[in-house]
């Protein structure tokens, strides 16, 4: 098994747990480790129980695992719910003055610091986060240098005063953790390597500045905000305009308005705000007028459970907007190809002149992982598609230009307000190939039908343009795990748990959802022994739309709808449990109590 | 090359006809202020290929595919949403916007007043015929208090908005009301609102001659009484022309209620235009500003 070391770090909201996992996050990626954040949090800005996971080790780190090696209770009330999870090997780190243990496991070390003996509480009212974070990485075997220089950047702005105040704090805890807990059996290496860590939101966002968008708007909505956050500070840098829009129907018609006139644009929010854009998807559609909309899913239905994970959005975009047209939806698989899959999404959005959706999760919108800086690409293949920009640029001009004009790929070239010769109204009436409208006095059923099939050509190209999945692993595997999106790091890792205890296991998982391209997906299933659909939701929204789409059923169903994402072993025992044939639909329940 | 061919090019009232003739009921005020639109468009020699005419849904959304100009006839509601998202991404465009009460002042309400206070760059002409024509007559936000209509059969028990004390609430730059019916002064206040840099929102009576036959010329006439002949009038007094927005009945006014030029507009105020409009930008952002996005995380 792969060497990884995680860290819960469990309190209050506004008790401090972000800033000791900043800080950890940024030393382990800067000793050349891999890392995965998944933070647990209420929708509360002060109180409530928060608790943030942090998994390192030298090789990949694809979810937050099964097992915790340090616990930093900031609480009573996190020690009471989180000191149950320590295994042997594993340490407690708390306040001796303020919270009392409780029983640990066997061989699960618990590690009182004094607090108000080892720092001036008075004046410092995070001290017992800084000592902690310095007795954890002492017992780690990381030298003190590496905290000193996080900390000065940490507190750079505050001060030298603030600066030498908390490295003095962070090496009291240091040394009393050498003189009186046991250290961590195994080391962590430092590698050659240095990863740039960055959640899902950011990387979508970064990955629209490399795709070109020039206008970003949004309704502030979680777990979408993030997108507008990085938007909004680097906007002047990456001559990005940004808005705060009244609403997400003002959102997506403010991107298809900035999308007409000729640029890039793009608009992030969750389900409900999604819900409300969903006329605007279909002016997209009509007006062939090329947007991408970053749908972050998060439990529902309605207010649902704003801070929690689902996948259960699936049949929302499918189904978005009355009516059929052509549409792209892409599921990113994790925080790099949030990165990734913007600028692909585009080309497919501008080359077919139709909306491209991005169906991504609280799990990795929030959560962070450490990605190679080369992966973060901001030179990518930008295919406007067949857009006239200038009055020599297009086919003909003046009088003969049809902005719908039918062709056999469906696509009809695009002229941009502002281009001489080619004025032409756009309509989310029906219309006819020079934009005339057909839906009222004219309405005429060839012409329907005819600006039907060119709109519903596009489709066929849709579906060139995305490449089908791959297996990853044995089709003879004795079983195939088939997920979508966010789940593919747990079960990477479950299929590698599975395999080491001897069930061979193979993964499938899709990425683009539309274009599903189901016969690559029979094709690589036809011969497999066993398979389960693995998704975050109660119906099994992908489970029923493969089946819709393909007439495929699986053999077993592995499905989570508590808001929080799976654990490897949630999935290794269900898998186990299946195939010795005692149930089909597997239910796991998670321990952590946040 | 658009200032070079505008130079060249005499913009004439036959450049401005759309590719099909209005499909509006016989008498609609709705051609007055087609007419008038075209006529301020060729008065101040604008090109056609840089005005883009966006409209929402109903009989005077209709009115993008009567012009030749760039046009988008979206959704209910939505078109000032569209129309912001049009000018943020190339503010060297004319954008018009042309609705009705319904349309603006119902069920776009919140993108109404949202534009309003971010003073973007463009001129609102809603055509307010207290009706909604295209579903066949139905009570509008802007239906008399008693007016008999298909949804309300007994009379209308709401109190209508009062789109012009509405508009300068809401901070509006610009606010004027026109009437259908008197085309050179609806014509020059067309010509002003396109001049204006900021938010113009500029009201029209635009009887609809099927459905109200409340608010019909005949109502108007004798009623509307022009700003301008008043020569105590001061548009840069926000206080007065609220005073005159409240007025109705015996004496409603019609021309520019207010304007303040000051105030800098949505696209003025953002310093990532300074370098021009988006739409010219290089899609890629130089190296060096991307090599800093990704140091910043590591």
């Amino acid at each position: 098994m792969k060497q990884s070391f995680a860290i819960g770090i469990g309190g209050a909201a506004g008790q401090g747990v972000a800033t000791p996992g900043d800080i950890f996050a940024k030393i382990f990626s800067r000793r050349g480790l891999h890392l995965n954040a998944y933070n647990a949090y209420q929708s509360i800005i002060r109180g409530g129980h928060t608790f943030l996971t942090i998994r390192t080790g030298p090789e990949k780190v694809t979810n937050m695992g099964d097992r915790l090696d340090l616990l930093i209770p900031l609480n009573q009330d996190a020690m009471d719910r989180h000191l149950r999870l320590l295994a042997a090997g594993a340490a407690c780190i708390y306040n001796s003055d303020t919270i009392k243990p409780g029983v640990a496991a066997k061989g699960a070390e618990l590690c009182p610091l004094p607090v108000s003996k080892l720092a001036d509480i008075t004046r410092n009212k995070v001290a017992q986060n800084t000592l902690a974070v310095g007795a954890g990485l002492s017992m780690m075997g990381i030298g003190f240098q590496a905290l000193e220089q996080v900390l000065g950047e940490q507190f750079k702005k505050k001060g030298d005063a603030m600066v030498s105040e908390n490295i003095a704090i962070a090496r009291a805890g240091y040394d009393y953790a050498a003189a009186n807990f046991r250290p961590f059996a195994r080391p962590l290496p430092m590698t050659a390597n240095r990863y740039a860590v960055l959640s899902g939101n950011t990387a979508m966002a970064m990955g629209g500045a490399a795709a070109g968008v020039k206008f970003y708007c949004a309704y502030p909505m979680s777990p979408s905000t993030g997108v507008l956050h990085w938007m909004a500070a680097h906007a002047r840098k990456a001559g990005i305009m940004v808005r705060q829009v009244e609403d997400e129907i003002g959102v997506v018609n403010m991107t298809i308005g900035a999308a007409h006139a000729g640029v890039r644009s793009m608009c992030a929010t969750s389900g409900g705000g999604f819900a409300l854009m969903s006329e605007g998807l279909g002016l997209s559609a009509m007006m062939e007028t090329p947007i991408v909309v970053i749908d972050c899913q998060r439990a529902g239905p309605s207010t649902g459970v704003p801070t929690k994970t689902e996948q259960g959005d699936l049949w929302q975009m499918l189904g978005a907007a009355f009516g059929d047209y052509p549409r792209a939806i892409a599921a990113p698989l994790d925080v790099g190809d949030c990165f990734k899959i913007i600028p692909e999404i585009f080309n497919i959005a501008d080359r077919f002149q139709c909306p491209g959706i991005v169906l991504c999760d609280l799990l990795l919108a929030e959560g962070r992982l450490s990605v190679d800086p080369k992966d973060l690409d901001f030179a990518p293949v930008v295919d406007r598609g067949e857009l006239i920009t200038t009055a020599s640029s297009g086919p003909n001009g003046d009088s003969v230009y049809k902005r719908y004009k039918i062709t056999q790929s469906g696509i009809s070239p695009r002229a941009i307000p502002g281009v001489a010769g080619y004025t032409h109204t756009a309509a989310s009436d029906e219309h006819d190939e020079d934009g005339v409208l057909i839906s009222d006095e004219f309405t005429n059923p060839t012409k329907r039908r005819a600006m039907m099939e060119k709109r519903m050509r596009k489709v066929t190209g849709i579906a060139a343009a995305a490449p089908p999945p791959v297996l990853w692993g044995p089709r003879d595997a004795d079983v195939i795990l088939i997920g979508w999106g966010s789940t593919k790091g747990v079960i990477e890792e479950t299929c590698e748990i599975l395999t080491e205890e001897g069930i061979s296991a193979s993964q499938l998982q899709i990425r683009w959802l539309v274009p599903l391209h189901g016969d690559a997906i029979l094709d690589i299933l036809k011969d497999a022994r066993h398979t389960m659909i693995v998704e975050n939701n109660y119906s099994g929204q992908f489970a029923r739309y493969l089946r819709s789409e393909t007439s495929f059923v699986p053999d077993g169903y592995i499905r989570k709808y508590d808001g929080e994402p799976f654990m490897p072993h949630h999935i290794v025992e269900a898998v186990k449990e299946q195939l010795s044939g005692k149930s089909r639909l597997s239910v796991p329940a998670h321990e952590i109590l946040v | 090359m658009a200032t070079a061919l505008a130079a060249t090019n005499h913009v004439a009232m036959a450049d401005l006809k759309g590719k099909v003739d209005p499909d509006w009921c016989p008498g609609c005020g709705d051609f007055g202020v087609l007419a008038a639109v075209q006529k301020a468009l060729v008065e101040l020699q604008i090109p056609n290929y840089n005005v883009v005419t966006i409209s929402g849904i109903g009989c005077s959304s209709n009115f993008p595919g009567f012009i030749n100009t760039y046009g988008m006839h979206t959704l209910h509601g939505r078109a000032l949403a569209v129309a912001t998202g049009v000018k943020l991404a190339n503010h060297d465009l004319t954008v018009l916007v042309t609705g009705g009460d319904g349309d603006g002042f119902g069920i776009g309400g919140n993108h109404f007043v949202h534009s309003m206070r971010r003073n973007v760059d463009l001129l609102y002409i809603v055509m307010d015929n207290q009706i909604y024509g295209l579903t066949t007559g139905q009570t509008s936000p802007t239906s008399r208090v008693g007016m008999k209509t298909k949804s309300m059969p007994f009379g209308n028990i709401e109190a209508p908005v009062n789109p012009i004390s509405l508009a300068l609430a809401a901070g509006a730059t610009f606010v004027a009301r026109g009437f259908s019916a008197e085309q050179k002064h609806l014509t020059e206040l067309i010509k002003q609102g396109i001049q204006h840099q900021g938010f113009s929102f500029l009201d029209v009576f635009s009887p609809c001659v099927t459905y109200n036959h409340d608010n019909t010329y005949q109502w108007f006439r004798p009623r509307v009484k022009k700003l301008e002949d008043d020569p105590a009038h001061d548009p840069a007094d926000w206080m007065a022309a609220m005073g005159k927005a409240l007025l109705w009945d015996e004496e409603i006014p019609i021309g520019k209620f207010f304007e303040r030029t000051d105030l800098p507009t949505l696209h003025g105020a953002e310093p990532v235009l300074n370098a021009g409009p988006l739409v010219h930008a290089d899609s890629q952002i130089p190296a060096d500003v991307s090599r800093a996005f990704v140091e910043e995380l590591m």
